[in-house]
């Protein structure tokens, strides 16, 4: 049973149909990466995974329950907010601008939603805490606020803060572009070391290579359509015109 | 009458400055708070109630509410208006007055929050309240601090409209004893007060402030 299915999905903003059509599916531990050039749906597609936008059609499948989907007669169905809490806990985003709650320390980034939302004993939550805040390299700045962090640190504690709630499915939306080359390595780094958790990883990114060497399945998309699909040496081999001058554009 | 009793009873009409000041602020900043959701509501209805309260209570002097507030019964019920009445009458013009203006503070603040905040916290399980209570609200007073310091140091002075119903605030009777004595001493001693009153506010207000900049 794939984890999360996306089946038939359109989504509109005002006249301009921004996803038209998308089906796609995320087995347990599989890695899924998303290209594509700036405006062809790939981050919007993510916010309707994560039901921050709703969709115009289609249907949302987590773990085979019908989580979100549109009638015939065009009513959006949304599971109510209990239930969305409940959906919404079986995966985690981390944002292209982090998100961090700025008054809030680091440690305490991670550990309120742990027990504030999961009713987790405080003790256990921070013990938890510190043992992924070293994972990151961010033990000595557990007292920090987020405003002392570099943006690969910032990152880095957002991805902790998603991994502390134990999500089967992270979905990264343009983990690095707000990041310089050298930040962008420590935080595709951090990522990469994510595989023996045997998370499902959704990674909408420009980053080629670290695409290509880290995901079992790509998708590059352009203009709201999936243009090409595969493995990642059938999807970067494939002789499609569009997608070539993407890459070859990305080499300059 | 000697100066010390004119600071005797100058002090006495002070602490009830002070009483007026002090309930406002309890009753009107969660009013406000309460103004502000409905101004913000998604509901057309309810939103247009509170555009209008505030606009209404923005729109008028707060001399004229206070007299409003403290003869409407009289005027519209005929029910008779005794002493005790006054006291309650202020506080419930003052507050609601106030909650006007607070309500469009936090709004501000409210509304100047990145939509990132909300959405981090929606994926990470909060619930509405919990959004709100946890990571937005903390982060709105930090925004809206220097805006509630201005309106808590007019609150102030503003203690001084009190008089319009005779209640024995400090200006009334700065009022009645240089009536009495014809002298402007009294005005005087009364702005000394007003004047230090809020150099306290101030300062505290400042703590505040210094307090919540460990972040940015």
């Amino acid at each position: 049973m794939a984890l999360l299915e996306m089946n038939h999905i359109r989504k509109s903003f005002n006249d301009l149909e921004v996803i038209k059509d998308i089906s796609l599916k995320v087995d347990e531990g599989e890695v899924l990466s998303i290209i594509g050039p700036s405006g062809s749906g790939k981050s919007t597609m993510l916010r309707c995974a994560t039901m921050l936008e709703t969709i115009d059609a289609g249907e949302i499948r987590y773990l085979g329950e019908r989580t979100a989907w549109v009638e015939a007669d065009g009513r959006k169905v949304y599971p109510k907010a209990a239930d969305l809490r409940r959906v919404c806990s079986c995966f985690g985003l981390v944002f292209q601008n982090f998100n961090l709650f700025p008054h809030f320390s680091v440690l305490r980034n991670i550990t309120d939603p742990m027990i504030h939302n999961q009713k987790r004993d405080r003790q256990e939550a921070e013990k938890e805490a510190m043992a992924l805040l070293e994972r990151m390299g961010l033990e000595t700045k557990a007292d920090a606020y987020p405003c002392q962090l570099s943006g690969g640190q910032a990152q880095r504690l957002a991805i902790a803060r998603a991994l502390a709630l134990n999500p089967k499915i992270l979905f990264f939306d343009e983990p690095t572009s707000a990041l310089d080359p050298e930040l962008t390595g420590e935080v595709l780094k951090v990522i990469r070391s994510l595989a023996d958790l045997h998370i499902a990883m959704v990674i909408v990114t420009h980053e080629m290579n670290f695409a290509r060497g880290i995901s079992d399945h790509v998708i590059f998309m352009e203009k709201g359509v999936i243009e090409v699909e595969g493995t990642p040496d059938e999807v970067f081999e494939a002789e499609h015109a569009r997608m070539q001058s993407f890459l070859g554009k990305l080499e300059h | 009458m000697s100066f010390q009793v004119m600071m005797q009873q100058l002090l006495g009409g002070l602490s009830k400055s002070m009483g007026i000041f002090a309930l406002t602020l309890v009753f009107a900043l969660p009013l406000g708070l309460v103004v502000a959701f409905g101004r913000m509501s998604r509901n057309r209805v309810i939103r247009s109630i509170a555009w209008i309260f505030i606009s209404i209570l923005r729109g008028t002097p707060l001399m004229l509410q206070l007299l409003a507030v403290y003869f409407g019964p009289y005027y519209l019920f005929n029910i008779r208006i005794g002493s005790a009445w006054r006291f309650t009458a202020i506080i419930i013009a003052f507050s609601v007055n106030y909650s006007a203006y607070f309500a469009e503070i936090y709004r501000s603040g409210i509304e100047s929050m990145p939509p990132g905040q909300y959405e981090a916290a929606r994926i990470l399980g909060y619930t509405k309240s919990g959004t709100f209570f946890r990571i937005i609200f903390p982060q709105v007073v930090k925004r809206i601090l220097p805006s509630v310091t201005n309106e808590v140091i007019t609150l102030v002075k503003d203690t001084s409209l009190a008089f319009s119903l005779a209640y024995a605030e400090m200006f009334t009777i700065a009022k009645q004893i240089a009536a009495k004595e014809t002298s402007f001493m009294p005005f005087i001693a009364a702005a000394v007060f007003y004047y230090v009153f809020n150099a306290v506010v101030a300062f505290i207000m400042e703590r505040f402030e210094k307090a919540l900049n460990y972040y940015t």
